[in-house]
């Protein structure tokens, strides 16, 4: 998908690459003991390595790297054997290093791929150009206080991925679809929590813009966005900021721009002017770090189904269109709900209530799937009533309300309070026969010529027999008697 | 390689160093020379040998991943100059 902007001199198009930074999902820190939990009080889980203490030196937290390539694997891809920490050089309070120790040259993983399931049901295959380990900084709060800003080190040394696309995107949207698939397939792994709002999952974008089938222009690189809806309107505001800025005749620079997402805008974060000669080397504190093949393919060998996989196999199995079982698979906890729904039962038809009725239930109350309001086993007896006709698709619906309501199971609903379909083709008969008597006119009309009254008389007989009659029942009897 | 005033100054205010400007010129010449130092090993053949990281075999030692450190606020504030609530308190860096 592309998307063509119109400028004053002619067509523009956008391109777009993301660094994502993820928390890595671990108990201790990337290179130290401290704990990693979120919002505890300042600097209670800050060891003297994440304090920059003189003489204190970093050692590797294995579960990070196992993180790091169980990622990579989810990714498609490459693995790299050996992989090198480097320090990069820079300045800012929250920073007690003065270096943050993270890999340049030679990440742990290289070249990857993403596949987009776009919402018009296309798919978009997206680059990764690398994943690399890093310590992430500080917390600065500069609000507290006229003069002083206040430094929390608490996430000093937490481990982070940063997981850096090609620049395959040319959309804002096609921006956000990649992040909620990245965050899906980390989630899946559980290798980060994907939680945006806690800072675990951070999203910095590279816009440039260009005339159609020109080589790269310059860009700039938009930081501080915390939402996928913020995203798309950073990028699309920078897109048509640099559009303008070429069509007056300027020129872009490349330079970190901040989003204010209250004004709706990016702007330049000159203070930063110079940090970017981070002045890299391999840091002397940590040797190379080094892998074996039967490490990785172990791992490999060890992975969960993916939401590729996942989806593959719901088209498969389920006989689901690729869109319904995108929607599915984003969540494993609703992917797994559903499998649990569908199981020995008519797919499509668990599909929809999982994704109909339930959802719509689960939104309106406020529910998760964690804490359905109905459990997924009592939804499947409900599918089972209506596949054995024990009531219709109709009074099912009731059911499934009485089920939000009472928590109870649908077998009882039905019996309790009688809501069993009539299939005893005598008392539909006779429901029929009092119908055809009552209205021996519309009688005479349709056998005259007047076929749309058909529906007349079937809503005429369910609405006699309380909604309970079986409806292709009640259509056969009810042709016979009509057309005899 | 030899460093130009412009450089040296730019060094020092990446590294945060104040350095008047009668003093660029010498430190030029004695960064300079110490490059020069440092640029004699190219004269060494290096073409297809891996970088030595360490002379002995060393892996990197690993750790496993749990929680044995850190819960210590008064120590790591120890050393500054000025804290209030668990926090360190720095100049204002504003954005």
């Amino acid at each position: 998908m592309s998307m063509v902007i119109q400028g004053e001199t002619g067509d523009w198009e956008m391109v777009i690459g993301l660094e994502v930074h993820a928390q890595v999902t671990s108990q201790a820190k990337l290179f130290s003991g401290a704990a990693t939990d979120f919002g505890r009080p300042p600097n209670s889980q800050v060891s003297l390595v994440d304090a920059a203490m003189p003489g204190m030196l970093p050692v590797i937290n294995e579960q990070c790297i196992y993180q790091a390539v169980r990622t990579g694997l989810g990714l498609r891809a490459v693995i790299n054997l050996t992989s090198v920490f480097a320090r990069k050089n820079y300045f800012y309070a929250d920073l007690p290093q003065g270096y943050q120790i993270s890999q340049y040259e030679q990440p742990i993983v290289g070249e990857g791929e993403v596949v987009l399931d776009m919402p018009d049901g296309s798919t978009r295959r997206v680059g990764i150009e690398r994943l690399h380990l890093e310590q992430d900084a500080g917390k600065s709060l500069h609000d507290q206080h006229p003069t002083k800003s206040f430094i929390d080190l608490n996430r000093s040394g937490v481990a982070l991925m940063e997981i850096v696309s090609k620049p395959d995107m040319r959309c804002p949207e096609e921006a956000a679809v990649y992040v909620a698939k990245l965050r899906s397939i980390l989630r899946y792994l559980g290798s980060c929590d994907g939680n945006m709002a806690e800072g675990s999952l951070r999203c910095d974008a590279n816009v440039s813009v260009r005339k159609p089938g020109e080589g790269l222009r310059t860009r700039a690189e938009i930081k501080n966005v915390n939402s996928l809806r913020f995203l798309q309107q950073a990028i699309e505001y920078e897109a048509r900021r640099q559009i303008d800025l070429y069509e007056e005749g300027g020129q872009v620079v490349q330079e970190t721009r901040l989003f204010d997402a209250n004004k709706g805008e990016t702007r330049s974060m000159r203070s930063k002017e110079h940090a970017h000669d981070y002045r890299y080397f391999p840091d002397p504190d940590l040797l190379p770090l080094t892998l074996t093949p039967a490490y990785v393919s172990a791992i490999k060998a060890d992975l969960p189904e993916l939401p590729d996989q996942k989806k593959e196999r719901f088209v498969r199995e389920y006989c689901l269109t690729p869109y319904d079982a995108g929607v599915l698979v984003a969540e494993q906890a609703n992917a797994d709900f559903f499998e649990t729904v569908a199981k020995g039962r008519d797919a499509k038809l668990a599909c929809n209530w999982v994704t109909g009725d339930f959802a719509a239930v689960m939104n309106r109350l406020g529910r998760s799937i964690e804490d359905p309001p109905v459990t997924a086993e009592h939804l499947g007896q409900l599918i089972d009533l209506i596949a054995d006709n024990t009531i219709s698709g109709r009074i099912a619906k009731e059911v499934f309300e009485l089920m939000v309501e009472t928590g109870q199971a649908p077998a009882v609903l039905v019996e309790e309070r009688g809501l069993k379909q009539v299939t005893d083709s005598g008392a539909i008969e006779a429901a029929i026969d009092a119908v055809l008597t009552a209205n021996s006119g519309k009688v005479s009309e349709y056998r005259s010529g007047k076929d749309k009254l058909f529906g007349f008389f079937v809503g005429q007989v369910m609405k006699n027999t309380g909604g309970k009659a079986n409806p292709a029942l009640v259509n056969d009897v009810l042709r016979k008697k009509l057309e005899g | 390689m030899s460093l130009d005033k412009v450089a040296v100054k730019n060094i020092a205010s990446l590294a945060r160093i104040e350095v008047r400007d009668e003093d660029l010129d010498g430190l030029a010449v004695e960064l300079s020379n110490i490059l020069r130092f440092v640029e004699q090993l190219a004269e060494v053949n290096t073409d297809g040998i891996a970088p030595m990281t360490s002379v002995a075999h060393l892996e990197l030692p690993r750790r496993s991943d749990q929680v044995n450190d850190g819960g210590y606020v008064e120590r790591v504030l120890a050393n500054a100059p000025e804290q209030q609530d668990g926090f360190f308190l720095v100049p204002k860096v504003v954005e």
